[in-house]
């Protein structure tokens, strides 16, 4: 026994070191994206407010250019808008007319299944495999687990962890993370990942070799994870090529969204969630 | 012994903050980012018992996973370097500079010394990291001029750092 201590004492830092390296490898390996203890998260109330007093410094120099980019958005909106009362309200564009409110009702329904919210970039990286933006809401916000974030109406990534005044949001810059995307022209769908080598380029997988694909084909979200609305856009298509021995395109997306230079962003929830979770559950449990 | 506790600590905090707030947001050509942070274990001084230069060059790492979300990423890179250190300074200094200097610094070492170290010590911490963060062997060669473009902006940065604000 006395021995035993002896030897424990003569390679302490050897056995200290392998225990210390198997704690944190075994870190490494098991961590997982959507159940992370939150303690290891900059959703943290200590992490957070440093990331936020510190941005709100360095954005002020931003906000010129933020409100220039959401001006154009507003307007791209509001002519979207008028474009499509007039489409379900053919002859007629006042929606304050008795007649049409039904109609108009029925429309609106299916636009309050998502609802929309902004939040403020208080951290963000591009140059890891795995990327990921903290913002200035959280629960206290309403912020919930698995609403889409998007900026300027282009897909950046998926709420993953939810503090009292913060949340942590898994990039679209994350090789940990797909998402299903199509192409646009023929909607034929695949999964959308990042090889974690150039920021401003992903993948669009599993789109089989007889679909026709283009240069400048643009990518958007097909809205079968339910956390975004379908037809959102993702980027277009820079390049793409035959992977050998393989049924599938090697297709490069240029992404739309600068992640770079993220400073606002939207929240989309989709208020159905639950019960479309609940559902596919039931096929899950029954098979 | 007091003051050696409160210059350490705050270098460990200002490395830390210095890192996620303005380093982790670096990225030159899409491939080059600096990890300056590495800077406390390099100034610890020679006579750290190599336990607590473990303990210490873990819970640096972890801090940093914290403020990045990769749990266990830069602490088992950090231990490494924690791990090693002692081995290379071994290797490259004899013992009786170990014995009458107490801290690895610019003006106790030389330029030349210091150079060398911390190049040693950022290749180590930096290999390491890359490649439990790509968690694969794939696209090596990439991989590998990242390692390389980023130790040497890492060690310019810390040498630097040496001459402006950790002069003491």
């Amino acid at each position: 026994m006395k021995n035993l201590f002896r030897l424990i004492y003569r390679y302490h830092v050897v056995l200290l070191f392998v225990l210390l390296e198997t704690l944190s490898l075994s870190m490494v390996v098991t961590y997982n994206n959507y159940q992370r203890a939150t303690f290891f998260d900059s959703s943290n109330f200590i992490t957070g407010t440093l990331f936020e007093k510190f941005s709100s410094i360095f954005q002020i120099f931003q906000f010129k250019q933020v409100n220039i980019k959401m001006a154009e958005e507003n307007a791209i909106l509001r002519a979207a808008l008028q474009e499509h009362l007039l489409k379900s309200n053919p002859g007629t564009y006042h929606a304050s007319d008795s007649i049409y409110l039904p109609r108009i009702a029925k429309d609106s329904s299916i636009r309050a299944v998502y609802r929309f919210t902004t939040a403020r970039v208080i951290n963000n990286s591009v140059n890891q495999q795995h990327n990921f933006i903290t913002i200035n809401k959280g629960r206290h916000d309403g912020v919930k687990p698995d609403m889409g974030v998007i900026a300027n109406g282009q897909v950046v990534g998926l709420v993953t962890n939810v503090s009292e005044n913060f949340s942590t949001v898994i990039s679209l810059l994350n090789s940990r993370w797909k998402i299903s995307a199509k192409i646009k022209r023929n909607d034929y769908f695949g999964s959308l990942s990042w090889d974690g080598k150039d920021y401003r380029r992903v993948q669009l997988n599993e789109i089989p070799y007889h679909v026709p694909v283009q240069n400048g084909d643009t990518v958007v979200s097909t809205g079968y994870s339910s956390s975004f609305p379908e037809g959102l856009t993702i980027g277009t298509i820079s390049d793409f090529s035959i992977g050998t021995g393989s049924n599938f395109y090697k297709i490069e997306v240029m992404l739309a969204a600068d992640f770079k230079n993220l400073v606002v962003v939207g929240l989309v929830e989709n208020k159905q969630l639950n019960e479309i979770k609940q559902l596919e559950s039931i096929n899950k449990n029954g098979n | 012994m007091v003051i050696n506790l409160l210059k350490y600590a705050l270098v460990f905090i200002v490395s830390v903050l210095l890192q996620v707030l303005i380093f982790n947001n670096v990225l030159i050509a899409r491939m080059i980012s600096p990890f300056f942070y590495i800077l406390f274990i390099i100034l610890l001084p020679f006579d750290t018992p190599r336990a607590l230069l473990l303990f210490l060059a873990f819970s640096l790492g972890l801090t940093v996973d914290i403020f990045t979300n990769t749990p266990g990423v830069h602490a088992s890179a950090c231990l490494l370097t924690g791990f090693i250190r002692p081995g290379v300074l071994q290797l490259i200094s004899s013992h009786e500079t170990l014995e009458s200097v107490s801290a690895p610094r610019v003006e106790n070492m030389g330029f030349q010394w210091f150079i060398g170290y911390a190049t040693f010590l950022v290749l180590i911490h930096h290999f390491f990291l890359f490649f439990i963060e790509a968690f694969t062997f794939q696209g090596f060669p990439f991989i590998l001029l990242r390692i390389i473009l980023s130790s040497v902006l890492s060690v310019v940065l810390i040498v630097l750092s040496q001459f402006i604000i950790f002069r003491k």
